[in-house]
């Protein structure tokens, strides 16, 4: 378990706009009449993303008011649940995989690379644009080691190419999600083994 | 090693269209209505007679799994399959692959597995992380809804929606019955069984819940029949795997391979073979940070299966090989596991709740040294009676690794410890009392 609290600052109010109010009505007709709730991880995540990537407390109000739920259930959800910030972030939100097979392949690099160019975790750079968290497992282990930024992952990193994508990113060019080292998705690096009667012997 | 032709997941790498079109041409959605036109109870058979285990970790009969939905439909209670896509298993990394670059293996087979069981509504429920991953299934499902393979009105004659759902960023909803409760809109905290899923599931109907895997090859299982399945592999292993191999190894991937393929030869054919040499090989957790990890002599040629890695202590799980040379801190790569655990429970059971945070402390302590060696034992005590004393399996799955930390790599254990007691370290020396 974590501890997770809401942060002190919080804004005085919290509107979601008519197009996520819009996007919420087609979601809550995903569910059968009177199971609302059910939307609620999502009314959640998309409070958050309208809102720079955080969930104030008036979101969490707001989306008990619109499902019709005690408030208090969806501040359970809010903070059961380790996506949903509960303080401001950076503008990019860097979420780095820090479990063993991450770890195996390096990611311990890339937390020196993190504390040396953002700080310490959860901290906000002075600009706004950075901030970092250990997270666990996302998923793409065979990518490792991995960072989501945002809603994106970026994967096969090294410290050179993670620097030059903190680089890129603070100075706004534009970046290549995914592998980093030019593969399509989880296939092994240079020549395919398998699939080859169908796609050659080269993925690249 | 399996051929080209027995894989089912031909667009696993994405290189290949993953648009319908490109899924029709490479055999999906071909005359789906004669597979269900099978009826429920010939589907159900076939999938048992295949010898399918769940792809999700128990490595349960899926065939089985189906048959235990009541037979006659309560107009009260609709059925349900829930899928679950909550991949979040530490080195795991398959269902990713199905749902972004071959997602109407999915969506078909959710199709034929709901109307096997009588649904007529399926959600998936996607991991939070995910974002890519559900937007491409999401886009997979919208056009089968267009072409009218899925919806109410479908050329299959059968009414069936499928919602995609999804997390946002708890382990524990890997738990099938914590999944159906997040999908309920609560926290994700496992149910007690029984009653289980079958009778009592999400919105108190009955429900099935399945990995994105073991929906994911049912359609080719009954095009090419019970038979082809059931031929590849061992004896109560059957069929085809997604293994996904991290760590150590000089090309890490995700393959489809046969079941029952031996190590060395899962790591020489697809992965360039260990990194430095098998004889750097120092130990391989095969499926999944949940399972005992296993030594290298041990694993080099034991098949990859069900039944022979249970043999060795361990098991088969996801298929998440996680491999580790010489390298390796052993010790610290499993209290990084504990960490996982003592951050991912969910809270609800005292045993896991308390249990996870003090196995990982002393794990940490451990890592250093700074411990006597009297705690191994009182370390293996206390994970067993976290083991198979909480609702869920998440109690078990943090007690296992320690276990198997403990039972093979004891005497690297003690070594650290003669170290740290052996150099003059910044600790007190404490004084007797006068």
């Amino acid at each position: 378990m974590s501890v997770r609290r809401l942060t002190d600052n919080q804004p005085d109010s919290f509107e979601f706009t008519p197009q996520n109010l819009a996007w919420l009505e087609k979601q809550i007709a995903k569910y059968p009449d009177g199971r609302q709730a059910s939307a609620v991880v999502p009314a959640l995540w998309q409070a958050q993303k309208q809102n720079n990537y955080w969930l104030p407390q008036k979101a969490i109000e707001k989306v008990a008011e619109l499902l019709d739920m005690p408030k208090i259930r969806v501040l359970e959800v809010a903070t059961f649940y380790t996506m949903f910030n509960l303080e401001p972030v950076g503008k990019y939100y860097i979420q780095l995989c820090g479990t063993t097979p991450c770890m195996l392949c390096g990611s311990d690099d890339l937390i020196k690379v993190l504390q040396r160019r953002v700080g310490p975790q959860r901290k906000v750079t002075a600009d706004g644009l950075f901030s970092w968290l250990e997270v666990e497992c996302l998923g793409a282990c065979c990518n490792a080691p991995m960072v989501q930024i945002n809603d994106d992952f970026y994967e096969d990193l090294t410290v050179e190419n993670f620097e030059k994508l903190l680089d890129d990113l603070a100075a706004g060019r534009t970046v290549k999600t995914g592998s980093q080292t030019g593969r399509v998705s989880s296939e092994p690096a240079g020549k395919l083994t398998s699939l080859t009667s169908l796609y050659g012997d080269g993925a690249k | 090693m399996l051929s080209d032709k027995d894989r089912i997941f031909t667009n696993l790498y994405g290189i290949g269209d993953r648009s319908l079109a490109g899924a029709r041409q490479r055999g999906q959605w071909d005359n789906t209505k004669a597979l269900l036109a099978l009826g429920r109870d010939k589907i159900i058979d076939e999938v048992k007679a295949s010898g399918l285990r769940g792809r999700g970790g128990a490595g349960f009969s899926t065939g089985m799994k189906w048959s235990f939905m009541p037979k006659e439909i309560d107009p009260q209670r609709p059925h349900y399959l829930v899928i679950n896509a909550d991949e979040s298993e530490p080195g795991t990394c398959k269902d990713r692959e199905i749902m972004r670059n071959d997602p109407h293996t999915l969506v078909e087979g959710a199709l034929i597995a709901s109307f096997a069981m009588g649904a007529h509504a399926c959600y998936i429920y996607v991991r939070g992380e995910f974002i890519a991953e559900r937007e491409a299934l999401q886009r997979a499902v919208d056009e089968a809804y267009e072409a009218q393979l899925i919806g109410k009105d479908n050329v299959h004659g059968y009414p069936f929606d499928l919602y995609v759902h999804h997390g946002a960023g708890a382990y524990i909803c890997g738990e099938e019955t914590a999944l159906i409760e997040s999908l309920e809109g609560k926290k994700g905290m496992p149910r007690l069984k029984p009653p289980f899923p079958a009778n009592v599931g999400l919105y108190g109907c009955p429900t099935t819940v399945n990995n994105v895997e073991s929906i994911a090859v049912v359609p080719t299982i009954l095009r090419r029949g019970a038979a082809w399945f059931a031929g590849i592999g061992r004896p109560n292993n059957a069929g085809t795997k997604l293994f996904c191999i991290s760590g150590h190894v000089n090309t890490p991937c995700n393959v489809e391979e046969a079941m029952s393929i031996s190590f060395r030869e899962l790591i020489d054919a697809h992965c360039g073979g260990v990194r430095g040499g098998w004889d750097n090989l120092l130990a391989v957790i095969p499926g999944g940070s949940s399972v005992r990890c296993v030594p290298a002599h041990e694993i080099v040629d034991c098949p990859m299966d069900f039944d022979s890695l249970a043999k060795l202590g361990s098991g088969l799980g996801t298929a998440a090989v996680i491999v580790m040379d010489k390298s390796t801190d052993i010790i610290r790569a499993i209290a990084r596991l504990s960490y996982f655990y003592k951050h991912e429970s969910c809270g609800q059971c005292t045993p896991c709740r308390e249990g996870t945070g003090w196995m990982w402390r002393v794990m940490q302590r451990m890592v250093e040294g700074r411990a006597q060696k009297k705690e191994i034992d009182m370390l293996f005590d206390v994970s067993k009676q976290i083991e198979g004393h909480t609702i869920c399996a998440l109690g078990d799955a943090a007690a296992w690794p320690v276990q198997g930390l403990i039972q093979h790599f004891r005497p690297v254990i003690e070594q650290r410890i003669d170290q740290y007691t052996a150099n003059p370290h910044s600790d007190p020396v404490r004084e007797a009392a006068e």
